[in-house]
This record gives structure tokens, C-alpha cells and sequence, in this order.
């Protein structure tokens, strides 16, 4: 009995065993550094498991009485996920390293937050569900704070913990409700108790309490506000993992909660979705327009696209959660480019992160611009690249949802997004001479992540990797 | 062989218009006169051993979309013979004449090479215009339709640093999408009733069309006579016909090679070919016909008007030609497409000789247009002056009357035209506007080369000092035309206007005796045209041309009265001798009447005020609404609604935004709870809950 639950969660003991073990080793060892060497296992790790997840078979199974789900849906967003966590540590490695900031903690913190992330995309329960949020939550508090001599980063980190601890405790809050209007805590138990059609008020209140927890994870508005402290406070490349994979985990654990516990009463849910979609895009596109540092304008950039992601869970049908991983994998893929790019902006070997120092950077480095301009133009949604099919997907998915009007504010907030996007190339390549330029880049790592991704926006556009049909399998897995 | 003929102008554009780089200027221009001269040798060999019978060339399955099935194939037949030759003769000698006239030009600076765009386009212009005449169906048709006018305004345009050159170019391209808009009307329309645009299937079908009536624009037409209309008015946008007619003196803006073949020779008459072709249907919509002999004959008599008074000797030309066209008109209106295509295949030949005629002049005299500027320069450019003659008394029709075809090529087919419209319209309106038009085109003609090639050398003295015949390249050319000029008429009368056995059969279909009561019918009618013995027996289609056994027009114009055999002919001596009177005898005279006439005169000198009543209806009317629609549609209102939101609107929510952003977790968690209650009394309002 127990070992055919713990065949089920196999992946997952295998890294959170390599965490334990590379913590004492690393305690008993050479501590710090043993930390490259560690990023490298870690990197290394993930994309094994990905790669034994992503050919482990079609089938659905459950452990521990139905808390653990490992189906079509959670494999997806598994390889999603550790895919691009194995990106941005080996894209952080050198930038780390070279500021001295490069713990043999950090690593394992990535490792058990990915563990925790795997949970959460499983979660049959809300205790499994919680569980997970939590061992992810906060191994992600601590790495914001990395930089324990550096006060924005520590502010960082507490904004973070604090904010986090308060949307736990509504998360908490409204998971009892649940239990105890539903009486039990199984996402199918709850799915029989709300039933069909109209769920009772007070599951309803738990719904929006979950919801509201969720929503400060995935970062949409209202619960965004501490995203851009905590991306411009964090060490960069700890941005980049808080732009990528906890964005893909909440996403994930958002749709199966509402589609396997609340599935039943989808038109209850749709409308606060939608909302929190509708103004996260606007907000998003808004607020980033004031921005001048970078790494903040991402954030905001970050909070636009989960409204666009959101608009596919709004939908509330199977083309809808499709579209919702495709969304995600596209922004994922854009992400961790454009990450790529900010990490090797630097000038006299310090990092920079304000806008304006890219001015006439197509001079320097024409490459790199180009590639950089790509992926703006594919975060902006411009056809024909890759970033304006995932839009399209999520619109589609909307208006065939019946949400029109969601659709039409989708097009008009990417209209006012498309503004940040195209100043930044603006400045690149029409900008006014300055003295002070970046340097060139010097890293082949960071070079080469850039240019794929870029590439990727490129040649994608035939068929998407063949992404399409993997999602549509996923999701067929969550919604019947 | 048809094939290489089609293909051989695209291969020919393509290496010149990309590749001349590699191959350089000389060879480019050498391949694409070369190709030329290997399509025309085929096409003449096509023409020669054409038996008549319809073939079908299938080259690639097109355009497959539901019930539309559209091949692009090659439909062989008289008519398509007839056009190869044309198209194809014409268009090599004018490559061949090229090579001297584009050679060293002043609109060019030194070193800036444009000779191999000018014969990539050329070439290319043959391809499109070989595209039309060898099509199968009418889409394929309508690629061609499109190609040929991209190719002219390519070409009229050549001289892109002149402003004129451009406008003349853009007027050509508009007034024709007016005609366009017609015939693709056309094409939808005959796509609705017989659900294909193979013309095999539309044939078959015509009778069938002419039983069924068809709304369009509210009002129940004969579909018939309303497919046939709508397809005559892309034949007057290309054809120049009276209303659409104003780009084509304008487009003597290109240089004159271009006008011999394209404004003269071969696009023009795509018009007359398109109302032969769709014969089948034409026999079947007598009210539409009418129309067209009505507009044929109007545009002969107002461009041989405006031709009387122009001074620039290739407006005089391009007047020329709107008028011929309206002849070629007449006659298809009237029923008799083998003479309308007589006279498009005869016009060719005097027409493009005239027009090369005209360039060799102009090459002379130093690209001084005006004629007033001319005189006295029959020793100056000899074999100019004997192939303008030639061209010239053949357009005015000069030959033997009353033999018939014992003349020079426009006297068999002029005559031919106006035997035709005398009995197609009962000696009514369209017999004697062609009459006095012919009057007027012996005027304009003879004044042409009386005050170019006689009298005292006028303008510029140092200019006339300096005309020189053309190099030998160019007058190639003109001499093989001038053997058409002469011979094309008589060595083809029976086969275009002989008995109706021979004329069926030239064109592929079979004949047979009439029905009594048509005879007699006949018989009552014109008693002199008794012997009715032969109608054609092909069904709509099988033949290259239909001709209805009750159009009995075709006999009955060969027995006329003889009164109206000679009226042509008197007509020309009428003409010739007020031209000699006017510019030989007493050139005060012209100046005299100019000012007696005064109205007159500034009437026909400003063309009827087409382009002024246009200018004022459509151009001005046209640019208003798009200066309105411009400044206060989209600069006003759109620009100024975006530009207001994205000046105003969002910078004021960024800022909201930006303020919000406090930086105080106490902030922060404000709005979350701020949010939660918000979705929550959202939710208990209007969600599930209510």
C-alpha cells in the first residue's frame, strides 16, 4: 500500500533527498565552495527528472488516498517547471558567483522549493494543496533575502514573508470554510458537495478566500502589490526564478483547484476571475509604463501576462486550461530570455538595471539587441511571433467561453502593454548616444540562453514545438 | 510550342528585370527580343497550321475552393491564333525597335541603367497579354486583365522622374479599375448562374442565361444582357471607350515604343477581344449589343473630333486609336466579331507602324513632340516619310472601291466595318457616325503628315538642322509593318469578311443551309441579299466565335448599296482634300477658321471637357471626402481620441499606480484586503451566489 503511494511520488522523494543530502554534505564539507558544483547537480537534476517525468506514461494515478494526483495535467507543468528552474540556476551560476553571492544554500532552497512546487501541481487536498504552497513559499522567502548585507534585499525578502503569511492565512481561512461546509478537505469530495450549478455561500466564500491566496502566488491584482518590491529588492537572478516557475506552479494549482474541486460551479467562479484578469492586464500595462528600472517593469510585465494566462482559466473550458499551459510554456520561454538579457547588463562589471542605460545598445552589441528586440516584440504580442499566438490562444479561449468583453479588454490592455515594450527598443535602437554604454556581455551561458529563446520566438511560430498537442492532452486530463 | 510561346516573354522579363547584373545591359536586352522573336516565329507557325478546331493545353491545376475549380490552361482556337500573332509581332518588332529608341535618354541621368527594366517590363507586358488571350476560364483571363494594366502603368510610368509620367500612370491604373469593377462583376455574376468560370461551361449554358432574369441593384434584368453589359464595361476601361476613354491620350506620357504596343496594338484591343471571345453570350443579349454599337460609334465619331484639332502628334495618334476602337466596336455590336477581329488585326499592323512612325520622328527631332514644330522633313528621314505614307493610307482606307479588298490593309477592313454597321443598324446611327468619322480620320491623318513631312520647316531651326533618320534597328521594324500595312487586309479578306461557309470555317465551326423562313426573311429585308445560303451550325462554344443563325449580318453586309460601298471612300477624297486645302494650299486657313469658330475649336481642342467634368465630379468630390475623412475622421477624431488616451488617459492611471505603490507593507496588505472584500460583496452581488 505505502509502496505503490510512494512509486507515485517518486520524483519527488528523489530531489527532496538530494536537498537533505547535498545540505549535510555541503555543511560537513567545503561549504560555499562546493556551491557551483552544486548548481550544476542541481541543473542536472531537474532536467533528468523532467526528462523521466515527461516519458513516464499517460496514465493517471493517485497516492495516499486521493491527496496526491500525478495525471497529464501535473506531468506538464512538472516538466514546465523543473525545465525552466534547471534555466535559471544555470543562468545564475556565473552572475552569483562573480558578486560573491553564490550560497550552497541557494541551490538546495531552489531544489525544495521545486519539490514544493511539484506538490502543489499534484494536490488532491487542500492539506496536500497547503503543504506544498508552503514548503515553497518559504524557500522562496528566504532566497528573496539572499543577499543578507544588502537592506533592499532583505526588505525584500520580509515584504515577501509578511505578505505571503497574510495571503496563507486567507488561503487558510477560506480552506476551512470549505471543510466545513463541504466536510472534507478531497477536492472530489468538495466537488460532490458544491454540486452542480450553484454552490451554498458559505463554500463560496471559501472559493474567493482560496482564490484570493492563490492570486497573490500568480501575483493578479489586487494581491500583486508586493511583486515589484520584491523583484526589484531580490537578487536578479532570484527575479528570474520568481518570474518562471512558481508563476507556472500557482497557475497550475489554481486551474486544478477550481476545475477539481469547483468544477461543478464554474459559472460562480468565472466572473471573479475574470475580474482578477481584467485587472491585472490593465494594471499591468499601466503601471508598467512609469517604470524606469528594469527588473520592476518586468514585474509589472509579469503581473499583465498572468492577467492574459487568467483570461484562459476564465473561460472555464478545456480549451481554456489548453490555452492557459500553452500561455504559461510561451511565457516561461520569453521569460527566461529576457532574464537571460537583464542578467548580462552590466556596466564596469556592476549590474544596471535602469532602462536608460540601454540607450543605443543596438551599437554595441547588434546581436544581442536583436535578440532582446525579439523577445520584446514577442512579450508585446506582435505578430508573427510565438508571444502573439499564446495571446491569440487565451482571446480565443475567452470569446468561445463566452467572455467577449474579457477578450476585447485583453486586445486593448495589450495595446497600452505593447508601449513599454517597444520603448525599451526604442531606446536600443533609436536612443540618444551616451557616454556611459554597458559592456559587451562576457558570458556564453547567458548569450546562449538569450538567442535560443529568441530563436525560439522565431521558429516556434510553425508549429509551436508541438506544444499544442501536449497541452491539449493535459488538459483534457483536468477537464473532461 | 504554345507553352514556350506563353512562357518565353516571363523567362525573358524575369532574366532582364533580375538578372541583367549577371548578364549585363546588352545581353538582357538581346535575350528578351530574342525570346520575343522565338515566341512570334511559333505563334506565326501556330497560326499557320491551325486547323480551327478548339484545343485545350492544360499547364497546372490553379485554384481549387469549393465548386470553384480553376485550371490554367491554354484555349487554342482562331481567335487566340489570331491574338498570338498579333501580340506577338507587334511586341517583338517594338523590342527590336527599342534597342535604338530607348538608347541614350534624357530623362536618364549617364550611368543610371534602365534599359533592362524597360524590356523586363515589356517582356513581362507580353506575358500578361498572352495570359489574356490564351485563357481558358475567366479567372485565368482576369490575371491576365490585371497583368497587362500593371505592365501599362509600369510603362507609362517609365519616366517615373516626371511628374506627368506618374499621374498619366496613376489615371491609366484608376479609370481602369472602373471597368474592372465591371467585369469582375461580370465574372461573379456568371460564377452565380452557371457555377463555374470555365468558358466551355458558360457557353454551353448561354442560352440557358439568356431565359433567366437576375436582381441586381433592385431591379429585374435579363442576366443575359446584364453579364454581357457589365463585361462590355471592363471592355470600354481597357478599350478606352467613350466615359472611361480619358487615360489613354494621357498615357502618351510613356515613351513611344510603349504606345505602339501597348496603347496602340495589343492592350487597347483587349476590350474587342473580350466582346468577341464571350460571342456565345453576346449573340444572346441583344439589348446590351445595341448598347455596345451605340458607345462604338459615339467613340469613333468624338475621337476622330478631338483628333481634327490636337498638335501633338501623339495625342493625334492615341485619338487615332480611341476612334478605330470604337469602329472595332461597332462591328462586334453589330454581330459580326470576324470583322471586328479584321479590323483589330489590321489596325495592329498601320497602327503600331504609325506609332513607330511617329517615334522615329520624335527620335529625329530630338524628342520635340508638337507638330507646329514640324515641316518639310520628307528629306530628312526618308524611310520614315514612305512608312508613315504607307501607314497612313492604310488607316484612311485607301484602295479599289467597290472591289472590296483590292486595297491597302485598312480599306478592306474599314470598308468591312461600315458595310456592317450599315446593315447591323439599318443604315441608322452607327453607319453614319463611322462615315463621318472616316471623313475625319482622312482630316486628322493627312494634316498629320502634311504638316510633319511637307511645307516649310518650322520651330526650332537648330533642332530641324540636326534631324537624322533613325538607326537601321528601328526602321526594321517599320518596315515589316509596313508589309502588313499593305498586304493583311487583302491576304485575309475572305477568311474575316468573305461568304459566311468561309468565314465559319476559318474560325472552327460548321455551317449549314438556313431555315427557309429566314431566307425569305432575309429576302424581304434586302432583296439584293437573296441568296442566303450557308448560316453556322455549332453550338455556343464549339466554335472560336458564335455568330446566331438568325444574324444574318455578316451576308447581308456583302450586298449594300452601292452608294454605301463607296461612302468610306468618298469620305477619305473629302477628307484628303480639305487636309491638302487646309495645310498645303492655304496654311493660313486652319488659323482662319480656328477664330470663326472660336467655341468649336476650344471644345474639341479640350476634348469635350472630359477631363474637366471628371476633375470636378470624381477627382475633386473624391479628394475632399478623403481630405475630410483624412483630417477630421482620422486626424481629428481618431488620432486625437488615441492620442488623448495615451497622453492623458493612461500617463493619469500610471501615476495612480506609481502612488499606490507606497512602498509600506501595511499598504500592501490595505489593498489585499481591500480586494478580498471587494470580490466578495462582487461575488454575493452578481455572482453564483445571487
Amino acid at each position: 500500500m505505502i509502496q505503490s503511494d510512494l512509486a507515485v511520488i517518486l520524483p519527488e522523494i528523489v530531489i527532496a533527498v538530494y536537498a537533505m543530502l547535498a545540505l549535510i554534505g555541503a555543511v560537513y564539507t567545503a561549504k560555499d565552495g562546493l556551491a557551483s558544483l552544486l548548481v550544476w547537480t542541481t541543473a542536472g537534476l531537474f532536467t533528468l527528472v523532467a526528462l523521466w517525468i515527461a516519458t513516464s506514461g499517460s496514465t493517471t494515478t493517485e497516492a495516499f488516498g486521493g491527496m496526491f494526483i500525478n495525471d497529464g495535467f501535473a506531468r506538464f507543468s512538472k516538466v514546465m517547471i523543473l525545465i525552466s528552474a534547471a534555466a535559471v540556476l544555470v543562468m545564475s551560476q556565473e552572475y552569483m558567483a562573480r558578486r560573491g553571492i553564490l550560497r550552497f544554500e541557494y541551490p538546495i532552497l531552489i531544489a525544495l522549493s521545486a519539490v514544493g512546487m511539484m506538490m502543489m501541481v499534484s494536490a488532491g487536498d487542500l492539506m496536500s494543496l497547503y503543504m506544498g504552497l508552503e514548503l515553497q513559499s518559504l524557500a522562496l522567502y528566504v532566497v528573496a533575502s539572499l543577499r543578507r548585507d544588502s537592506a533592499i534585499s532583505t526588505e525584500a525578502g520580509l515584504k515577501y514573508f509578511v505578505l505571503g503569511a497574510l495571503s496563507s492565512g486567507l488561503l487558510l481561512y477560506g480552506a476551512s470554510l470549505t471543510y466545513g461546509f463541504a466536510g472534507t478537505t478531497l477536492f472530489s469530495g468538495i466537488i460532490e458537495a458544491a454540486g452542480e450549478g450553484q454552490a451554498s455561500l458559505g463554500l463560496l466564500f471559501g472559493l474567493v478566500f482560496m482564490a484570493a491566496g492563490l492570486a497573490f502566488k500568480v501575483s493578479a491584482v489586487p494581491f500583486h502589490m508586493w511583486t515589484p518590491d520584491v523583484y526589484e529588492g531580490s537578487p536578479t537572478p532570484v527575479t528570474a526564478f520568481f518570474a518562471t516557475a512558481p508563476k507556472v506552479a500557482a497557475m497550475a494549482m489554481f486551474a486544478r483547484l477550481m476545475f477539481e474541486a469547483f468544477g461543478g460551479v464554474v459559472g460562480d467562479w468565472q466572473q471573479v476571475v475574470a475580474m482578477l484578469s481584467v485587472l491585472s492586464m490593465f494594471l499591468g500595462a499601466v503601471a508598467a509604463i512609469g517604470q524606469t528600472n528594469i527588473k520592476r517593469l518586468m514585474a509589472y510585465s509579469s503581473i499583465a501576462h498572468m492577467g492574459y494566462a487568467l483570461m484562459g482559466l476564465a473561460a472555464g473550458t478545456q480549451f481554456g486550461v489548453q490555452a492557459l499551459l500553452i500561455y504559461m510554456a510561451i511565457y516561461v520561454t520569453m521569460n527566461v530570455g529576457t532574464f537571460a538579457f537583464i542578467l548580462s547588463m552590466e556596466r564596469d562589471g556592476q549590474p544596471v538595471t535602469d532602462i536608460a542605460s540601454l540607450n543605443m545598445f543596438s551599437k554595441v552589441e547588434p546581436g544581442r539587441a536583436l535578440a532582446m528586440l525579439v523577445l520584446l516584440f514577442s512579450l508585446a504580442g506582435v505578430p508573427p511571433l510565438v508571444g502573439f499566438f499564446g495571446k491569440l490562444y487565451v482571446l480565443r479561449a475567452a470569446y468561445e467561453g463566452g467572455l467577449a468583453w474579457l477578450a476585447i479588454a485583453g486586445v486593448i490592455a495589450s495595446v497600452i502593454g505593447a508601449f513599454y515594450y517597444l520603448r525599451i527598443v526604442f531606446f536600443m535602437y533609436f536612443g540618444e548616444e551616451r557616454d556611459d554604454t554597458l559592456d559587451a556581455g562576457t558570458s556564453p551561458v547567458l548569450y546562449g540562453f538569450l538567442s535560443l529563446s529568441a530563436i525560439a520566438m522565431v521558429v516556434g511560430v510553425i508549429n509551436l514545438f508541438g506544444i499544442e498537442g501536449a497541452a491539449a492532452a493535459a488538459a483534457a486530463t483536468l477537464v473532461p | 510550342m504554345e507553352t514556350i510561346i506563353l512562357f518565353a516573354p516571363l523567362v525573358g522579363a524575369l532574366i532582364a528585370g533580375f538578372g541583367w547584373r549577371i548578364t549585363g545591359e546588352r545581353a538582357a536586352m538581346w535575350i528578351t527580343t530574342g525570346l520575343l522573336f522565338l515566341a512570334c516565329a511559333f505563334s506565326w507557325i501556330v497560326f499557320l497550321t491551325h486547323d480551327g478546331v478548339t484545343e485545350q493545353i492544360q499547364i497546372m491545376r490553379w485554384i481549387e475552393s469549393g465548386t470553384l475549380s480553376t485550371d490554367w490552361s491554354i484555349r487554342l482556337d482562331r481567335l487566340t491564333a489570331i491574338m498570338l500573332i498579333v501580340v506577338t509581332t507587334v511586341s517583338a518588332l517594338v523590342h527590336l525597335y527599342s534597342m535604338g529608341y530607348m538608347d541614350h535618354d534624357a530623362n536618364f541621368k549617364e550611368g543610371e541603367v534602365y534599359k533592362p527594366r524597360f524590356f523586363a517590363y515589356l517582356s513581362f507586358f507580353t506575358f500578361a497579354m498572352l495570359m489574356l488571350v490564351t485563357s481558358d476560364n475567366l479567372v485565368q483571363m482576369f490575371f491576365g486583365w490585371e497583368g497587362v494594366g500593371v505592365a501599362s502603368y509600369l510603362l507609362i510610368g517609365f519616366y517615373y522622374k516626371k511628374p506627368s509620367a506618374n499621374a498619366a500612370a496613376m489615371k491609366a491604373f484608376i479609370v481602369n479599375r472602373v471597368g474592372d469593377f465591371g467585369f469582375a462583376l461580370g465574372i461573379f455574376g456568371l460564377f452565380f448562374l452557371v457555377d463555374s468560370v470555365r468558358l466551355d461551361d458558360i457557353f454551353a449554358a448561354a442560352p440557358e442565361i439568356a431565359e433567366t432574369q437576375l436582381t441586381f441593384l433592385w431591379t429585374e434584368w435579363n442576366a443575359a444582357n446584364l453579364i454581357a453589359f457589365l463585361l462590355f464595361v471592363g471592355a470600354m476601361g481597357k478599350s478606352a471607350q467613350l466615359i472611361l476613354h480619358t487615360w489613354l491620350p494621357d498615357a502618351m506620357e510613356g515613351p513611344t515604343p510603349v504606345s505602339a504596343l501597348i496603347h496602340a496594338a495589343t492592350m487597347v484591343t483587349a476590350g474587342v477581344f473580350l466582346v468577341c471571345r464571350m460571342s456565345p453570350l453576346m449573340e444572346f443579349a441583344p439589348e446590351a449589343m445595341a448598347f455596345v454599337t451605340f458607345l462604338g460609334a459615339t467613340t469613333a465619331f468624338f475621337a476622330a473630333t478631338v483628333g481634327l484639332v490636337q498638335n501633338d502628334i501623339k495625342r493625334v495618334i492615341a485619338y487615332s486609336t480611341c476612334s478605330q476602337l470604337g469602329y472595332m466596336f461597332v462591328a462586334a455590336g453589330v454581330g459580326v466579331y470576324s470583322v471586328a477581329m479584321f479590323h483589330l488585326f489590321t489596325h495592329a499592323f498601320f497602327k503600331a507602324m504609325l506609332f513607330l512612325g511617329a517615334g522615329s520622328v520624335i527620335h529625329g527631332m530630338h524628342h520635340e513632340q508638337d507638330m507646329r514644330n514640324y515641316g518639310g522633313l520628307r528629306k530628312k528621314l526618308p524611310y520614315t516619310f514612305w512608312a508613315m505614307m504607307i501607314g497612313t493610307l492604310a488607316i484612311t482606307g485607301v484602295g479599289i472601291p467597290l472591289t472590296g479588298w483590292i486595297g491597302f490593309a485598312g480599306f478592306a477592313s474599314k470598308d468591312a466595318v461600315i458595310e456592317s454597321a450599315y446593315v447591323g443598324s439599318q443604315g441608322g446611327y452607327a453607319f453614319w457616325m463611322l462615315v463621318i468619322a472616316a471623313l475625319f480620320t482622312s482630316f486628322y491623318s493627312w494634316r498629320l503628315i502634311f504638316l510633319t513631312f511637307f511645307g516649310e520647316a518650322r520651330g526650332d531651326k537648330h533642332t530641324h538642322e540636326h534631324a537624322h533618320e533613325s538607326p537601321t534597328v528601328m526602321l526594321v521594324p517599320l518596315g515589316v509593318l509596313a508589309v502588313g500595312s499593305v498586304l493583311a487586309g487583302a491576304i485575309w479578306y475572305s477568311s474575316f469578311f468573305g461568304k459566311t461557309n468561309e468565314v465559319v470555317k476559318f474560325f472552327g465551326g460548321e455551317y449549314t443551309e438556313p431555315a427557309p423562313e429566314l431566307v425569305e426573311a432575309v429576302a424581304e429585308r434586302s432583296p439584293k441579299a437573296s441568296e442566303l445560303h450557308y448560316v453556322m451550325a455549332s453550338a455556343p462554344g464549339e466554335a472560336a466565335i458564335y455568330i446566331a443563325p438568325e444574324n444574318t449580318v455578316l451576308h447581308e453586309a456583302h450586298y449594300v448599296p452601292t452608294w454605301v460601298k463607296l461612302s468610306p471612300f468618298v469620305a477619305m477624297l473629302i477628307g484628303l482634300g480639305v487636309a491638302y486645302l487646309f495645310y498645303i494650299v492655304n496654311p493660313a486657313l486652319p488659323r482662319q477658321l480656328a477664330e470663326s469658330q472660336r467655341p468649336l475649336y476650344l471644345f474639341l481642342l479640350n476634348k469635350w471637357y472630359f477631363d474637366e467634368i471628371y476633375d470636378f465630379l470624381f477627382v475633386r468630390s473624391a479628394k475632399a471626402l478623403g481630405r475630410f475623412l483624412w483630417k477630421r475622421g482620422d486626424g481629428a477624431t481618431i488620432d486625437g481620441a488615441i492620442d488623448g488616451l495615451s497622453m492623458g488617459v493612461v500617463p493619469f492611471f500610471t501615476r495612480l499606480a506609481g502612488r499606490a505603490q507606497s512602498g509600506y507593507i501595511f499598504t500592501y496588505a490595505f489593498a489585499m484586503v481591500v480586494g478580498i472584500a471587494v470580490l466578495i460583496t462582487w461575488m454575493t452581488l452578481f455572482g453564483g451566489a445571487r
